[in-house]
């Protein structure tokens, strides 16, 4: 079951965009967007790396030891960037955490 | 700031109102009094090549609106067209007149989400309102096909005086369907609405309470149901930034091609472009109609030197044409317009009378 609005996540939690919701290029914004029902986020370099990540099979953990290797940066600051965007995005119901 | 021309910004969302009919004869519609007849409604191919170049000019979500969209025979090979554009596209419906198969089809030409209108979370005051007898459990039948198909699904309720005591029911209700959004909007006056305005106008008291509720509603239902709401306009202090300042963000095209900055500009006298003769990109940049209040250098006091221009952009244009006779005016819902004293006076939701349904006029409709 959905845990529906959590404050934090495990390490084992499993994100995944909620039905509707989709990254998109648009070269008109050169760059990458989440699309949502009436919403609209222009991602940034760091937001779009772990987004595009996000597809309800790697867990957290696995996203952060990926980017930790992929950018060579610290482990713990790169948690607190991930969780705290999938908090946010799972209190607008843009993500569901599993 | 002055009259220099404002800086030119990419529009976000494109309102398309496929065509102005519609089952539902809902006191409020925001369609215009003259609604647009089928004949002149755009093709296929003209949507589709409205599409591209609204995505090339930054155009990231549209709304298939209407009316209602489901009137179009077209509505898949339109939906599908969007989405070759690499659009978002949202179908803005009544529920009535697109059934099981056809949402489906819908689902497979790729549209991303489906708003319903509900308008009461009682059936029996939902059908009344809506003019449309049986129009509720449509509605519902919609939503549960929309949640079956997997498809996000928002359920939009315009509140006005009869429903306004139930706005916890509506969201309840919202929940029920399954919806992941839910719109929780006080009818604004404009078109259809202006001229019910007496029949829809909740008290002050009735607005205020609706608004109390609303807050800890957001938080019991925090992460299974985002609720939206649009302020009740004449109960405000500050007036809303329209369509979030007027050609900056979003337009709209009505079924017969005209393009607009919102979809009550055609109550102001300005010229409207038609993409039947011009770019989109065009349109946007450079038509008279979306020049004439871009920015902040057309804005007289107290706007001109009001340290919140660039936040509310003088409000409603359309407003401020309909109550006061100057669309440059302030919007009269803000407390240091001059004429503030006109929504102070219709504002207290003391008016009588019955609704006239939008309905289309015979004589020009072509049902």
């Amino acid at each position: 079951m959905n845990d529906p609005a959590p404050q934090f996540l495990s390490p084992n939690a499993k994100p995944a965009f909620a039905p509707g919701v989709r990254l998109a290029n648009s070269e008109a914004h050169g760059g990458w967007v989440l699309l949502a029902p009436e919403r609209v986020l222009k991602t940034d370099s760091i937001s779009y790396e772990i987004l595009k990540r996000c597809n309800g099979v790697n867990s957290i953990s696995s996203i952060v030891n990926d980017l930790a290797t992929t950018f060579d940066a610290p482990r713990e600051k790169i948690f607190a960037d991930v969780s705290a965007l999938f908090v946010q995005l799972a209190s607008k119901r843009m993500v569901n955490i599993t | 700031m002055s009259a220099e021309a404002a800086t030119l910004q990419k529009p976000l969302g494109l309102l398309a109102e496929l065509t102005h009919r519609c089952p539902l004869g809902c006191p409020y519609c925001s369609n215009p009094v003259e609604l647009e007849s089928r004949t002149g409604e755009l093709d296929t191919a003209t949507w589709a090549r409205v599409f591209r170049e609204a995505a090339q000019l930054g155009v990231l979500q549209v709304h298939l609106s209407g009316g209602e969209p489901g009137a179009r025979r077209d509505l898949v090979e339109i939906t599908k067209a969007a989405r070759d554009a690499g659009l978002y596209s949202n179908l803005i419906t009544s529920g009535v007149g697109i059934n099981t198969d056809r949402l489906r089809e819908l689902a497979d030409a790729g549209l991303d989400h489906v708003q319903v209108s509900i308008q009461d979370s009682e059936p029996v005051s939902a059908d009344t309102i809506a003019g449309y007898e049986g129009a509720f459990e449509r509605k519902r039948t919609l939503a549960k096909d929309t949640v079956q198909l997997g498809l996000p699904l928002t359920v939009n309720m315009v509140v006005h005086r009869a429903n306004i005591e139930r706005v916890e029911e509506m969201i309840e209700l919202a929940l029920g369907f399954g919806a992941s959004r839910v719109e929780i909007a006080h009818a604004q006056y404009y078109g259809w609405a202006l001229r019910n305005r007496d029949a829809l106008m909740p008290t002050r008291k009735q607005a205020e309470r609706a608004a109390e509720k609303l807050v800890p509603l957001r938080e019991r239902y925090r992460g299974q149901i985002v609720i939206d709401a649009v302020a009740p306009d004449y109960h405000a202090r500050y007036p809303k930034a329209c369509v979030g300042g007027w050609g900056r963000r979003s337009l709209n095209v009505t079924p017969s091609g005209r393009v607009l900055p919102c979809h009550a500009a055609e109550t102001l006298p300005l010229e409207f472009w038609n993409v039947r003769e011009h770019s989109l990109a065009e349109i946007w940049g450079r038509s008279p109609a979306f020049q004439a209040f871009r920015g902040t250098g057309w804005m007289q006091e107290p706007c001109k030197s009001c340290s919140r221009r660039e936040q509310d952009f003088g409000g409603c244009r359309c407003q401020a044409f309909a109550l006061t006779g100057d669309a440059a005016a302030a919007d009269p819902v803000c407390h240091l317009s001059p004429h503030h004293h006109l929504i102070e006076a219709l504002s207290g939701g003391q008016g009588a009378g019955e609704y006239v349904y939008r309905r289309m006029n015979t004589s020009t409709s072509a049902r």
